[in-house]
């Protein structure tokens, strides 16, 4: 354990005001650095936080390092995120063997296979948004005209979650994850989340084979044969809702925006739509929206990169830091489409990696491949110095984002 | 070229299979890796798609057996 409380810098740092799609300074300071570096959390705990793309992967790689918020050491952002975590966690923040059971419970869902099926309508998701965007005439807010309709949509429609609910969901999944608020804020919000998710389930449980969705297989599947209980059931179908929606809106409003003040870019991808893949796994490296991954204590003593970590000290493994690891990406902070960067890590790394990524590339590359094509004259209907941007969110992205055409 | 799949380890991330969907598939009970029929030596072609496919394995499931 660390025990004397040093003079280390507060951590989060802030970002750079000039570049808000970079992380902070701080993490390339760090990295300079050439090993693990201490940082001081809101409760004056020491930290480590590791920002090279090596030992950023060494760690959330290594099961020795626990993601259960329960283990004494475990570091939190906030007193926000401290009472959220107190909560009955989810299979991401559970260590293996536990972890295992239960994620393995949901991964048939979202196998390739079974992502790409749904491509087609996802396809026509973003059709009928196309031409609500153009009905309603320029200028619309990006964000919640097109971005959040549609991941909440798609999410609704796949989990069995009532699409009408979707304005519901939508702000309490955002109070719930507020860093910088008081703590009965997203307390609140995960209660009325419980109540909604419980009675959700209860009514799939009266009548399984009613509608063939997600929540409903998972009854039938998991809940029916004695594999998940009720209570787990409830809590995973918000997990599920609030990552499906959330996270894939932030980066199509930040990945929008990247292209438009990198018209080369635009012009790249529209001259070559085969460069889709690598652009979509390029927006995803280059913002790293969950910025605030991964948080892990030691449950022994390890060597990272050169510092010994000792059991029970905290760890962030900045995977944010590590997409933009010059020994790992050349020239990484370059929005550049024409790399293959499907080696990042910002759906995390190792056995908590993102479970919804093949859902999220889908509707990635869905957009992606058509938006500049439908509206060739995208811009934004503002000066860029007025986007606000959300670097004291859980998922990093913009409050808004007008654009015109 | 052998590949070793350790399926205790697969945590169903599917990388592999957008990788190399020549050689990786999905088991429809649980989303876990199992090779297209015939493919754990797979052809010369696939190998670079299959290193690459052990390399961003998240769980590091997969293992490569070089052969001369």
């Amino acid at each position: 354990m660390v025990t004397q409380p040093l003079e280390a810098p507060s951590f989060p740092p802030p970002r750079d005001g000039k570049c808000p799609f970079d992380p902070p300074p701080a993490y390339g300071e760090a990295r300079k650095k050439g090993k693990p570096q201490l940082v001081k959390m809101w409760n004056g705990r020491p930290c480590w936080i590791v920002t090279n793309y090596d030992g950023v992967r060494a760690v959330l790689s290594d099961n020795r390092f626990s993601t259960d918020p329960a283990t004494p050491g475990y570091p939190t952002l906030s007193a926000a995120r401290e009472a959220v975590l107190e909560l009955p966690p989810t299979f991401i923040r559970m260590d293996p063997p536990e972890h295992s059971r239960l994620r393995r419970l949901f991964t048939k869902e979202f196998m390739i296979k079974r992502i790409d099926a749904m491509r087609p309508r996802i396809a026509e998701l973003v059709n009928e948004l196309y031409d609500q965007l153009e009905a309603k005439g320029p200028p619309v807010e990006f964000v919640n005209d097109f971005a959040l309709p549609l991941t909440s949509t798609v999410i609704s429609e796949f989990l069995g979650v009532p699409v009408e609910d979707r304005e519901f969901f939508q702000e309490q999944s955002r109070l719930k994850v507020l860093l910088d608020v008081d703590p009965s804020i997203p307390k609140q919000a995960a209660e009325r989340l419980m109540t909604y998710f419980d009675a959700l389930l209860r009514k799939k449980e009266k009548d399984p084979h009613a509608h063939n969705d997600l929540l409903s297989r998972i009854v039938i599947d998991q809940i029916q044969p004695g594999h998940l209980s009720h209570e787990e059931a409830v809590l995973h179908a918000d997990f599920l809702t609030m990552a499906g929606h959330e996270t894939t809106a932030n980066q199509i409003a930040l990945g929008t925006l990247s292209f438009l003040q990198n018209p080369d870019q635009k012009e790249l991808l529209l001259a070559r739509p085969e460069l889709i893949r690598n652009a979509v796994d390029e927006m995803l490296r280059y913002h790293t929206i969950v910025q605030f991954n991964g948080p892990r204590v030691a449950m022994e003593d390890i060597e990272v990169s050169g510092q010994l970590i000792r059991k029970g000290d905290a760890v962030f493994a900045l995977i944010s830091a590590a997409n933009r690891d010059p020994a790992a990406f050349q020239n990484p902070d370059k929005f550049d489409i024409t790399r293959s960067p499907d080696y990042h890590v910002a759906f995390s790394y190792g056995v908590h990696q993102c479970l919804g990524q093949p859902l999220a590339r889908a509707e990635l590359q869905t957009v992606f491949s058509t938006l500049f094509k439908r509206f060739p004259g995208l811009r934004l209907a503002v000066p860029f110095e007025k986007i606000v941007f959300k670097p004291d969110h859980f998922v990093y992205g913009v409050d808004a984002l007008p654009i015109a055409w | 070229m052998r590949v070793h799949l350790k399926q205790h380890l697969c945590v169903g991330a599917g990388l592999c299979v957008v990788s190399s969907p020549e050689v990786f598939d999905q088991r429809d009970e649980d989303g876990v890796v199992i090779f297209v029929p015939g493919q754990e030596h797979p052809d010369p072609k696939y190998h670079d798609a299959v290193r690459g496919a052990a390399r961003k394995c998240p769980a590091l499931a997969i293992e490569i057996e070089e052969e001369g």
